[in-house]
């Protein structure tokens, strides 16, 4: 950990990052472009951007799974190099081991670490209870439910106590019921835990439900076009008129960019009516409450 | 109904019955060389070579397939020559087992690791290879590395695959063991073919084709379906 200016604690600082991939014709594509992010500790943030923007890249790199061209990625004081359990990943699919029983997934983190095995275990039932799934300990993950499974990823990362939780699209898969119940949750989580988590989404209203400060992407090269900071109440429930507005906000910055995308994808011929954009889930509203 | 007809035609065909036993005939050997331990021994040296040929092929197959799985040169060199080598029927390596090592139990036990090594090392390479690139990212974040990555991932992620590979590798090393035997002689149900041949005993002949058959039948249904049937429930996958 260290202080920058005296006053906040940075926890993550993302400073400079470049990357690029070689596309079919091994042409050089830039994916990230100077990027440069700071984050407090305890903090949720999320990324929003239109697929392909390298949000999901940015996330491979904090998680040390992927290399950076350029720049460097700080966790709690710590250069990143490598992947490492202080920042775990949950990802879109859960990834749970097929051959390990609810527990053994979620104890297989605490045994790397060579925590006594009684130790490992009252953790890990501890945190499953946290997420609800008590009963499935010795379940094996093909009976789990695509929520459940979801929990049991989120338990397995919670569970060793990371400087940092990363989240990649976790909720995307799910359906939207599912999915709803599961923000509530995590937020429980992370008021709970105070863990640091840094979410990566295309979803614009699951970043304004969950998060304190949405960091809008721009695409191609994927860069911060702008960072907002989500009105926030103490007791969780914020009115649908605030929620709402951010959420119009995010959309107005993403939508030049959501143009610029189907521009090039379609070409030129397609035309964009900025005010006509269909969002189905606009009559769920406040269902949430 | 198949052995009516065998007893009836057995029984009224011109050929001596030293060439064409009746079903009873074969049944009366079959029970006799069990009882008197003829038999009895015999498979007991069969499956005793085929295990250690076997348990050896195993475990060269998967090193073999973890280098050329890991290494790109490994792959370019070895991973083709193995392909070539899984063309070969075992038996063919004999006459070089022969000169190598003699005309021996050791030649016999080179066939029979030869006949399942190279597909071992071919179902074991594409296990490692298709183990899921999520898997692999979860476990490296858990800060999993070098052999315990190898062991608590890449090797339970391919267990499927490499079930498919022992189930092939057994049925190519149990051909492989009974030709060696057939011409190496040494002991086993393969000699015991060639013994019978040589005493004009094709009563004893069927016996053994009978028990081989029923081993054959055995080791497939029992051990290799019912491994593959729990894998198959632990995992969830149809």
């Amino acid at each position: 950990m260290r202080y920058k200016s005296g006053v906040t604690l940075l926890y993550l600082t993302i400073d400079g990052i470049e990357k690029s991939f070689k596309n079919e014709k091994k042409e050089s594509i830039k994916v990230l472009d100077k990027i440069n992010i700071e984050v407090e500790k305890g903090s949720f943030v999320s990324i929003v951007g239109p697929s392909g923007c390298g949000k999901s890249t940015l996330l491979y790199l904090i998680a040390g799974l992927d290399k950076a061209d350029k720049g460097e990625i700080r966790v709690a004081g710590k250069k990143v190099v490598k992947p490492g359990p202080e920042r775990v990943v949950v990802f879109q699919e859960a990834g749970l081991f097929p051959w390990l029983t609810v527990l053994e997934n979620v104890t297989y983190g605490l045994k790397l670490k060579k925590m006594p095995k009684e130790e490992a275990k009252a953790k890990a039932l501890d945190i499953l209870k946290m997420v609800h799934l008590s009963r499935y300990v010795d379940s094996y993950p093909h009976q789990l439910s695509g929520g459940m499974k979801q929990r049991v990823a989120i338990a397995r990362a919670l569970v060793m106590e990371p400087d940092i939780l990363l989240m990649d699209e976790p909720f995307s898969a799910l359906d939207e019921q599912t999915r709803m119940v599961l923000h509530k949750e995590l937020l429980e989580i992370w008021r709970k835990t105070k863990v640091t988590i840094f979410f990566v989404t295309h979803n614009i209203r699951e970043a304004v439900q969950l998060s304190e400060k949405i960091i809008v992407f721009a695409t191609r090269p994927g860069k911060i076009k702008e960072t907002i900071s989500v009105p926030s109440m103490k007791d969780g429930v914020m009115p649908d008129s605030v929620t709402l507005h951010t959420e119009q906000r995010v959309l107005s910055i993403l939508q030049e960019e959501i143009e610029k995308v189907l521009k090039e994808e379609m070409g030129n011929d397609y035309s964009f009516k900025t005010n006509h954009i269909h969002r189905d889930d606009s009559g769920d509203m406040g269902s949430h409450i | 109904m198949i052995a009516g007809i065998w007893e009836v035609t057995s029984r009224l065909s011109s050929l001596p019955d030293f060439m064409f036993p009746s079903l009873t005939q074969v049944l009366e050997t079959l029970f006799k060389g069990l009882m008197s331990g003829q038999i009895t021994e015999a498979i007991g040296k069969s499956l005793g070579r085929i295990l250690i040929g076997f348990m050896i092929a195993i475990i060269v197959g998967l090193i073999l397939g973890y280098f050329i799985w890991r290494f790109k040169l490994v792959e370019d060199t070895l991973g083709f020559v193995v392909t070539a080598l899984q063309s070969i029927p075992s038996i063919v390596w004999f006459p070089l087992a022969i000169i190598w090592f003699g005309l021996n139990d050791f030649s016999i036990l080179f066939i029979v690791t030869i006949g399942a090594t190279w597909t071992m090392t071919v179902n074991a390479t594409s296990g490692f290879r298709n183990v899921p690139q999520l898997y692999q990212r979860v476990a490296k974040t858990y800060g999993s590395t070098g052999f315990h990555f190898l062991r608590t991932v890449i090797l339970p992620a391919s267990v499927p695959q490499i079930i498919s590979g022992l189930r092939i590798a057994w049925a190519f090393s149990w051909r492989a063991l009974m030709a060696g035997e057939l011409l190496g002689g040494g002991g086993g149900l393969g000699q015991l073919l060639e013994m019978g041949r040589s005493l004009g005993q094709m009563d004893l002949v069927i016996s053994v084709m009978i028990i081989i058959a029923i081993i054959g039948t055995i080791v497939d249904n029992v051990v290799f379906s019912r491994l593959e049937r729990n894998v198959q429930l632990k995992w969830g996958v149809k």
